[in-house]
């Protein structure tokens, strides 16, 4: 009897516990999926529908990657991580990749032995705020109580901003994103404030959109970008090059409608990109058509973005710094050869 | 003298009409005495102002029916509990499969039934327990029999409940039993280990043990080895529960008869066929009922997991409740999470309370 | 090992079979086991830590905190250390479960004696309040009634206002106080003292009543005391009488004292909850008394106010003081759950630390610390409680 309850008591053991000593890469082979940590609760990014089905920008970029180390935008399992749990999570191989729009800073990219790959989506902090308050500007806030998502860069920089400008304010924290949304829409606070990004998620969702807006100020510089574990040179360029596909083949102006044409293109730029010319692939360790395939199956930047917040969607974000630098936004490739 | 008279005449008076039937009931236990008859009333009114309006708003007002617009009426709005009943028992379980989760609710419910009755404990019992959380086990996981797989971070909602509470209890069970046995141990070092564990466990609160087991314990692990989130809040729940359970098996040791001991001895048993076949058996029939209270506590506890992110029942309702359509009706959906709650505590608490009396004519 | 040696030890008995030296084997064993596990984890955390280059120490206690923090009992502002945002959680602890503590008690034992009741609603009205609130998980409630507050009261500008200087909205209930005066330090000194006379003057009603038979109305005087004193000072104090009246003032209420909804929706949390199984101590307690003990009592000639106080009271809180305080216990221990519900407990805030630092393993141990104290400080109440009513006892 013991030694059988022993027996199962390991073998569940077994069953959640993963070991992991080569690099992230050949473990994900291996394992034949990548597990990803993602937010779980901001619209547009990383959230699941009422099928369970996951979707939003974090997402799609992951199954960006899931097709250039597998071929297919479905090898993947998410995990929905708190403010608290995200960092943990990544160091202790609990995932392999963090997609959970966070936000690059010099004291996490260095102490936190975790690395940032390449910046996914250009943020800035705002606040959302009632229109039936009448404000205006954000230096109109002094003595507002402000809902706020504890542990987070923003609850440092709402507090900066208040100091700097000589204002009180009142903060209601709360850990989890949904309740203190919730919170904020039954009108516990006067303005709720996160990334910019975020916000327009959140207003979208409200009951009321109408009745909520942004104010125009951004207080701050929030460069979010997926993470990796510290020292696995060879992931981080696996995560870069999947994403910086996206953002290249917008350059070149390839679609997942027209990319099949493309690869009949004659731009040897094109024909290296698409894996037409060989060496990109065998460089990086996967398949020498893994940018065709991203792009036929998951789309480019430009696709990913108008699908996921773009204007036409319930969040109506513009692309801002978020067009490609040749329309006057951030968004940049190196070459790919 | 009179009624001496009418005694003998066989007559019999019968007690006045006040006093017995309804009238007699009433007045016996609502209207006693002038201070009893205030209190009534007073109760009675503030009844009736609660109740009236809550089945009002509960029943008569409200709408039932999935994807109804609950927003035009005045009372609750169960649309939300009807349209995503799914999500909040099942949270992200693949909905195409939800037979198996259920099949294995009703064996793990039957199961308890049956096990209520004292009559049907033997090994029979034992056996099919055992091989009925294997079956759980395999509907939920799958994997095996053409049964497709299921990863361990889609259980959600009341799988997880109950998942980290009966998982909880079983593998807390013996390593209660273990502690206890050194709280009372004659060897210093080991009951100076046991105390500690215990003590240090029963004063700090479970949450400060779940976030250990979030954010300190992957820092335990050796580097490259990584342990999943539930079986981490799982651990935190063992550990916890295994002090309570030392507690109350310490309370049964401790109502051992010195005799038993001895006469254990004077057969020449050593200490652990002692504990064995004559100590534990007995100790631990006498700790069902308030091992039956941890169970429930424990059951009560597994929500706590919500503070850091695993969706069990508690979390899958928020997730539902953030939804735009659904946002202001929390108290449907607590209502409902609550009613579960309250059931499954109910009959577990009615059973120990029943078990309590059996126990006590029995000894 | 030298068997000859051995056998030289100990008479007859070889050494394996000797349970004195075994059970030290079995202790070294256990040690070293124990030493094992300690030295692997900590190795482990060690090596993770060089690793993922985390700072470790409490020396983050010296930095600048820069978060804020919604209620505090002290001054503190975003400029102050991590230590000082620290003590306001602990405060702030300390006072949800001290008035926790008070209230419930008070409804836990107006709930048992209900249950007792002979009025058979009163008793039914007991018993399910008892059970519902018992079976609920207390996070569960402590969600209810946030999303209670916040759902249905409504915002500032429409905030209800039943009597005038009190506001009940979604910030929370807002009232009017006194405005501070020197003369209300004072009021407080004088009931300090009331309470240090009602003391010396009970010691000395007892003894005159020992020796004299004498009663002397100590309950009526001591009432006497505690109001006259403070009234004394107030009159002499010039009898201030002005209002810190609340005004709504571009977002929020000024002046006045506020009770916000996360506070609120704690504090009755944990009331109703722990106030159910408080109510089954008291209960048990007074059922533990044997119902002659009151015909006795009433036989010898003794007041019914004095068959309480000398009778029923002292057998029955003997019964009720120990699961009773391990009841206030939990309380403070689940008031921790305030973190679900964003009231800035010490919990709360230092999770919100662990996040900013990074300092995981330091906060996790401070909470724990923190916990300790106050369960260690409850059990040495018990003990001092158990003692004093062993001596009791004849």
């Amino acid at each position: 009897m013991k030694f059988t309850k022993f027996v199962i008591v390991c073998l569940t053991v077994l069953m959640f516990a993963a070991v992991s000593f080569a690099g992230t890469l050949e473990d994900v082979k291996a394992k034949g999926y990548i597990q990803v940590g993602v937010n779980g609760s901001v619209f547009g990014f990383g959230k699941a529908d009422d099928k369970g089905v996951w979707k939003g920008l974090d997402v799609d970029c992951a199954r960006a990657l899931s097709v250039a180390v597998f071929g297919s935008p479905d090898k993947l399992k998410f995990t929905p991580l708190t403010a608290k749990t995200r960092f943990t999570a990544l160091q202790s191989g609990e995932i392999d990749v963090l997609f959970r729009n966070c936000t690059q800073t010099l004291s996490r990219d260095s102490a936190l032995g975790l690395d940032f790959c390449v910046v996914n989506y250009y943020d800035g902090q705002g606040f959302l705020i009632n229109k039936k308050l009448g404000v205006k500007s954000a230096k109109e806030l002094d003595g507002a109580t402000v809902c706020v998502l504890p542990g987070t860069t923003t609850e440092l920089n709402v507090a900066d901003y208040f100091r700097t400008n000589g204002m009180k304010m009142n903060p209601v924290v709360i850990e989890n994103t949904a309740e203190l949304n919730k919170a904020f829409f039954a009108g516990r606070c006067d303005c709720l404030t996160s990334d910019a990004s975020q916000l327009a998620g959140q207003r979208a969702v409200a009951p009321n959109p109408a009745d909520y807006m942004i104010l125009p100020e951004i207080i701050s510089k929030e460069p979010l970008a997926p993470a990796v574990r510290h020292g696995d040179n060879k992931w981080k360029d696996i995560v870069n090059y999947s994403v910086l596909t996206l953002i290249n083949a917008e350059e070149f102006g390839i679609t997942s409608k027209n990319v099949d044409k493309m690869l009949k293109s004659t731009n040897p730029k094109i024909k290296r990109f698409l894996g037409v010319t060989k060496g990109n692939g065998k460089a990086l360790g996967l398949d020498e058509d893994f940018a065709y395939k991203i792009i036929k199956m998951v789309g480019n930047y430009g696709e990913i973005f108008e699908r996921n917040v773009g204007v036409n969607t319930q969040l109506g974000i513009e692309r801002g710094l978020n067009a490609l630098w040749t329309d006057g936004g951030l968004m940049y490739s190196p070459p790919f050869k | 003298m009179e009624s001496n008279l009418k005694n003998e005449n066989k007559i019999i008076i019968k007690p006045p009409r006040s006093s017995v039937g309804i009238l007699g009931w009433v007045r016996e236990n609502l209207f006693s005495s002038p201070f009893n008859t205030v209190l009534t009333l007073i109760i009675a009114t503030i009844l009736w102002f609660s109740i009236i309006p809550f089945l009002q708003w509960a029943f008569i007002d409200s709408c039932w029916l999935p994807d109804s617009n609950c927003r035009e009426t005045n009372g609750a709005c169960w649309s939300v509990i009807s349209s995503n009943y799914k999500i909040i028992l099942f949270g992200f379980y693949p909905q195409n499969i939800l037979w198996r989760p259920i099949t294995a609710i009703i064996l793990l419910v039957s199961l308890l039934i049956i096990s209520r009755n004292r009559n049907y404990w033997n090994k029979i019992l034992g056996y099919s327990w055992i091989i009925s959380l294997v079956i759980m086990g395999i509907l939920l996981k799958g994997g095996i029999f053409g049964l497709e797989p299921v990863d361990i971070e889609k259980w959600g909602g009341i799988i997880l409940t109950l998942l980290l509470s009966v998982f909880g209890l079983t593998a807390a069970y013996p390593l209660g039993i273990l502690l206890a046995l050194g709280r009372q141990s004659k060897m210093p070092v080991i009951k100076t280990f046991s105390v500690f564990y215990i003590e240090l466990i029963r004063g700090v609160p479970l949450i400060s043990l779940l976030f250990m087991s979030s954010v300190v314990f992957p820092l335990f692990l050796p580097e490259g080895v990584s342990i999943n989130g539930i079986l981490r809040a799982q651990v935190a729940i063992i550990i916890f529960t295994a002090a309570y359970i030392a507690e109350v098996v310490r309370g049964g040791l401790q109502g051992m008869n010195k005799g038993q001991f001895e006469a254990a001895d004077s057969l020449g048993l050593n200490y652990s066929k002692t504990m064995r076949l004559i100590i534990l058996p007995q100790a631990l029939k006498i700790v069902i009922p308030p091992s039956v209270s941890v169970l429930i506590s424990a059951f009560k506890d597994t929500s706590l997991v919500v503070i850091i992110g695993l969706y069990d029942l508690l979390k899958t309702t928020q997730s539902t409740l953030s939804e735009p359509k659904w946002m202001g009706f929390s108290a449907e959906a607590y209502i409902f999470i609550a009613i579960i709650y309250f059931v499954c505590c109910f009959f577990m608490s009615n059973y120990s309370r029943k078990l309590e009396k059996e126990l006590d004519t029995g000894l | 090992m030298n068997k000859a040696k051995i056998n030289n030890n100990s008479e007859d008995i070889s050494f394996w079979y000797d349970p004195d030296k075994r059970s030290i084997l079995y202790q070294i064993g256990s040690a070293c086991l124990f030493a094992f596990v300690a030295w692997y984890l900590v190795s482990n955390t060690m090596a993770n830590l060089e690793r993922q280059s985390i700072a470790t120490g409490f020396g983050f206690l010296n930095n600048e905190a820069a978060f804020e923090i919604g209620e505090s009992l002290i001054e503190y502002s975003a400029a102050d250390r991590y230590a000082r945002a620290l003590s306001v959680g602990f405060l702030n602890t300390l006072l949800v479960s001290f008035i926790g503590v008070i209230l419930t008690v008070i409804l836990g034992t107006f709930i048992g004696v209900a249950r007792l009741s002979k009025n058979w609603l009163i008793n039914k009205c007991a018993a399910i309040y008892i059970e519902l609130f018992q079976d609920i998980p207390v996070l569960l409630q402590l969600f209810f009634w946030y999303a209670f507050f916040y759902e249905m009261l409504p915002s500032p500008r429409d905030a209800l206002s039943p009597v005038k200087g009190l506001f009940l909205c979604n910030r929370g209930l807002i009232f009017g106080i006194p405005q501070s005066h020197p003369v209300y330090k004072y009021m407080a000194i004088a009931v300090i003292i009331a309470v240090i006379v009602i003391f010396f003057l009970k010691k000395w009603a007892k003894k005159r009543q020992d020796f004299t038979g004498k009663a002397f109305p100590v309950f009526f005087t001591s009432i006497f005391l505690l109001i006259g004193f403070p009234f004394i000072c107030w009159l002499f104090g010039g009898t201030p009488t002005d209002m810190n009246i609340p005004v709504l003032k571009g977002f929020n209420f000024k002046g006045g004292l506020t009770i916000s909804p996360e506070f609120a929706a704690l504090l009755l949390g944990l009331v109703l909850y722990t106030a159910a199984f408080v109510a089954e101590v008291v209960r048990a307690g007074i059922q533990s008394v044997n119902r002659g003990q009151t015909e006795a009592a009433k036989a010898v000639g003794l007041k019914s106010g004095q068959v309480l106080n000398l009778i029923i009271l002292p057998q029955a809180l003997r019964v009720i003081i120990p699961p009773l305080t391990s009841q206030m216990l939990n309380l403070t221990k689940n008031s921790s759950l305030a973190v679900a519900i964003g009231y800035p407990d010490f919990v709360s805030v230092a999770g919100t630390a662990i996040n900013q630092t990074g300092q995981a393993i330091e906060g996790v141990m401070l909470i724990m610390v923190v916990y300790l104290i106050f369960s260690l400080s409850t059990s040495a109440f018990m003990n001092w409680y158990n003692t004093k009513m062993a001596l009791v006892e004849r």
